[in-house]
């Protein structure tokens, strides 16, 4: 076949127009919003795999393996156990501090370790991208289901240390579930949106730590919440500090798990705040990811 | 005459530029805190006009080897159909959507064999029901269990060809419109490399495309019928294999 594009040009036919006459697209097009989400959707499968194999490679060379899984949240409270419920024996006033305090970790740790994998989910996998297509929101989905995974048995540990330092089995335990899909859905829409950050500002994965510490800081998990009225005065302030999500959503999995809490706000405001954080987040956090699907693994 | 063939990829004189952020390009905290108060243009950053200006319309059913010396823009060329690289200028039209193979592609290496095939297939977007009967002729056809039972231990394990075989098995699985394919067959041993050419051909008679990045002449010669030679980014010749390895051996051995 000598036929060659100089042959075409002689014809006459802008390439342009060759392409246009038999519908070819432009190589690396954005797809739109439906479009993409149809195809993310074709490709769960891949998803589902791709997740079950990140958790079997990152605890494939461990001895333990899987009981890692169980085992991570458990050590995790026994750390502050001992040194909050044994050694310092302060309780801030709060009453059941340690399962006050397991609560606020396992919440908050949930959301830290997306955000944590969620920044290296594109550039810690550039070879699968630069090799294969795929809509590459998969990637932070799939690393979102890794720790959905872990969080279901965290909060089976966390149910069992609030059983186990006196709280009552009530209705109101149900409440874990709805509470658990929103932060689900939260999550996602931070990993997404770490995702993109960290494929273009490589510089941002070191600012992370930092981030993370400030918001744990700010989220009443070591401390009770009944600190932020007695210290921020400014009443716009305090509606800011107190409308933080995952002070909400720690608050909600205190009010469903433990009796007699104290709360930031009235349960209806906190969940309403938390559908609001949800529907935010996690929608603003998939567009702004796909609308950068273009740039994934280039440079 | 040019149309009664149906064209899968046309480059519109396309001009592609990389930005390589470079790193050791300030050797000290100070230097690099002077450079971002006085806004200097980051050192680090640099650009690379890899291809310049090139044009050519790629048919149905074409097998089109790529040649040039190293860094000449071949892969960036591969990369750019693939839709991975933006075009700085003009375009690039594909039919459907191209895949590049290249043997740097990785997938999972703390996974079996076996499980990177299945993670591979639904990565090009086949149905967990495709994938099943799949699996067995992908490994069959890669050959790593010619030596015991490879597939079940994971890739890290493998040698470079070992893995290299497989990725190339698992994107030939698949009836793609257009295949790139960077390189792949040069790993192989001699017997894979026969294998490879062999599917490189069924792929074109399924009516696809392939292009061929390789520095091995037989490998372009036994499975290409026309050639495109790069060249610092332009193209120095297009035409029949025969023809553009002439000239191509010519300059080289100057």
């Amino acid at each position: 076949m000598p036929q060659t594009a100089v042959a075409d040009s002689d014809t006459g036919l802008p390439l342009k127009e060759l392409a246009q006459r038999h519908g070819l697209g432009v190589a690396g097009r954005l797809p739109s919003l439906p479009e993409y989400t149809g195809k993310l959707w074709a490709y769960r499968h891949f998803i589902a795999y791709y997740a079950n194999a990140k958790v079997t490679s990152s605890l494939g060379k461990t001895r333990l393996g899987m009981v890692w899984q169980v085992l991570t949240p458990l050590i995790n409270a026994a750390v502050y156990y001992v040194i909050f419920g044994k050694i310092l024996g302060t309780s801030n006033g709060v009453e059941n501090f340690v399962a006050y305090l397991c609560t606020g970790v396992f919440i908050f740790g949930f959301t830290q370790s997306v955000v944590q994998a969620g920044i290296q989910a594109i550039s810690g996998n550039l070879g699968l991208i630069r090799a294969l297509h795929f809509p590459r929101a998969a990637l932070p989905l799939a690393i979102t289901f890794v720790e959905i995974r872990n969080m279901v048995a965290s909060l089976i540990v966390l149910m069992a240390i609030a059983l186990g330092f006196g709280e009552p089995l009530t209705l109101q335990w149900l409440l874990v579930i709805p509470i658990f899909l929103l932060q689900s859905v939260f999550n996602a829409g931070l990993a997404l949106a770490t995702a993109r950050l960290g494929s273009k500002v490589a510089d941002f994965k070191q600012l992370v730590p930092f981030i993370m510490r400030f918001w744990m800081y700010g989220s009443a998990v070591l401390y009770p919440v009944s600190r932020f009225k007695s210290a921020v005065h400014h009443p716009v302030l305090l509606h800011i500090v107190e409308a933080n999500p995952l002070l909400v959503f720690i608050d909600l999995m205190r009010h469903a798990l433990l009796e007699n809490v104290e709360l930031v706000a009235t349960p209806w405001v906190l969940w309403t705040e938390a559908a609001a954080w949800t529907v935010l987040v996690g929608f603003g956090g998939y567009v702004y990811f796909w609308r950068g699907e273009k740039g994934y693994g280039r440079g | 005459m040019a149309d009664q063939r149906e064209p899968t990829v046309i480059v519109d004189d396309a001009h592609i530029v990389y930005r390589v952020q470079q790193s050791g390009g300030a050797t000290s905290p100070l230097a690099g805190f002077k450079r971002i108060v006085t806004r200097a243009k980051p050192t680090t950053l640099r650009e690379v006009h890899a291809v310049k200006g090139v044009s050519f319309v790629a048919y149905k059913g074409e097998a089109i080897g790529l040649i040039g010396t190293n860094g000449s823009g071949k892969s960036t060329l591969l990369r750019a159909v693939a839709g991975l690289l933006p075009v700085e200028r003009g375009a690039i039209y594909a039919a459907g959507q191209p895949s590049l193979l290249g043997v740097n592609a990785a997938l999972m290496n703390d996974l079996p064999g076996e499980r990177n095939v299945v993670l591979g297939c639904l990565a090009m977007g086949m149905s967990p029901a495709e994938v099943k009967p799949k699996v067995k002729e992908i490994i069959d056809f890669s050959g790593i269990n010619e030596r015991g039972d490879f597939s079940s231990l994971p890739m890290r394990t493998y040698s470079s060809g070992m893995a290299a075989r497989l990725r190339f098995a698992i994107s030939a699985a698949k009836k793609h419109d257009v295949l790139l394919i960077d390189e792949a067959l040069a790993t192989g041993d001699a017997k894979f490399r026969k294998r490879s050419e062999q599917r490189v051909r069924d792929l074109r008679a399924e009516a696809g495309t392939v292009f061929l990045v390789s520095h091995s002449e037989q490998s372009i010669r036994d499975t290409c019928e026309r050639s495109i030679w790069l060249e610092s980014g332009k193209i120095r010749a297009d035409g029949p294999t025969d023809e553009v390895l002439k000239e191509y051996e010519a300059f080289t051995k100057k």
